[in-house]
């Protein structure tokens, strides 16, 4: 069964915001509103890591969780999706994801927060596929034309992975192989530490990649 | 006197005490919810010969043929087997 995930390779990532650009160009998602955004740690600074962000479809999604309508709902290949026809736009999700993935376009005077807009994995919601309604609340239905998110598919450098969990973890562990680092970035390891408390899973441990040394500029 | 007094001290004590055994729990119990939207179509439902630009393959109703149509399009993201340069 797939399960829909996206991997960001923070090795690979340079922030050249092409996944935020093909988003807001595929599903034409209007101002203020931004439903993947690419987020840099220690900016400016050597061993800078950057990494493109948007809903991450989480297993036990707590935006379902706390939702008071319960208009999110979870398709059968793991794409976390809502009904905007149901949406009170209250904002609870808001303050329930952990990746700040829940948008709310600023309609309107007196601060009029609308309905939640968030990445649907290019997957539309619960209008006809590829029907003029299912593209106006939702954008487009990339997986029922049998692609992958515009996002992932745009990427340039191939940081931002999408697709079956499985086929996703793989392409990322014959990179990691190929390149021999990278694998301290991401996993279990490095979220809780090796059984044996002595860090990360991986050789090398779970600190980040070694920050590349200064060099010196020639005049 | 007195020792009744003592008794109903000892008594109110020990139902103070056994108040805080009736406590509830405090954490939550989350429960899921059920989808109350409206029901959406599924995406190996659609037909890819009628959807433009679209070169993969599958049969219209068959989750397995669009899973691999899907793999299949995923796969390409790997970039060492587009150039064949080995692993």
């Amino acid at each position: 069964m797939a399960r829909m995930k996206f991997l960001c390779d923070a090795e690979r990532c340079i922030e050249c915001n092409g996944c935020v650009t093909a988003c807001k160009n595929e599903n034409e998602v209007p101002w203020g509103v931004n439903r993947r955004r690419v987020v840099t740690l220690n900016d400016g600074v050597p061993g800078e890591r950057s990494i493109s962000v948007a809903c991450m479809h989480c297993s036990d999604a707590p935006c379902m969780a706390v939702c008071p309508v319960d208009c999110f709902y979870k398709t059968e290949d793991g794409v976390v999706l809502h009904d905007k026809d149901l949406c009170i736009g209250c904002g609870y999700c808001f303050y329930a994801c952990p990746f700040g993935a829940p948008q709310f376009p600023q309609a309107g005077a007196f601060g009029l927060r609308g309905k939640m807009d968030k990445c649907t994995f290019c997957a539309g919601g619960p209008e006809k596929d590829g029907s003029v309604e299912e593209f106006t609340k939702y954008g487009s239905n990339r997986l029922a034309m049998g692609k992958l998110p515009a996002c992932a598919e745009m990427c340039s450098t191939k940081a931002l992975l999408a697709g079956d969990g499985d086929v996703v973890a793989d392409i990322y562990r014959t990179r990691v192989l190929t390149r021999g680092k990278g694998s301290e970035v991401w996993g279990w390891g490095t979220a809780y530490g090796a059984p044996g408390g002595a860090g990360g899973g991986q050789p090398g441990g779970a600190a980040p990649a070694p920050a590349q040394k200064p060099q010196p500029t020639k005049s | 006197m007195k020792t009744r007094i003592v008794i109903a001290a000892v008594g109110a004590f020990a139902a103070f005490g056994l108040a805080g055994c009736g406590e509830k729990s405090q954490v939550a119990e989350y429960k899921q919810g059920k989808y109350q939207g409206k029901p959406d179509t599924k995406p190996w439902d659609s037909n890819p010969a009628t959807e433009p630009y679209v070169h993969s393959t599958w049969t219209p109703g068959d989750r397995s043929s669009w899973e691999n149509a899907l793999k299949q399009r995923a796969l390409n993201q790997n970039e060492y087997l587009r150039t064949n340069t080995g692993g």
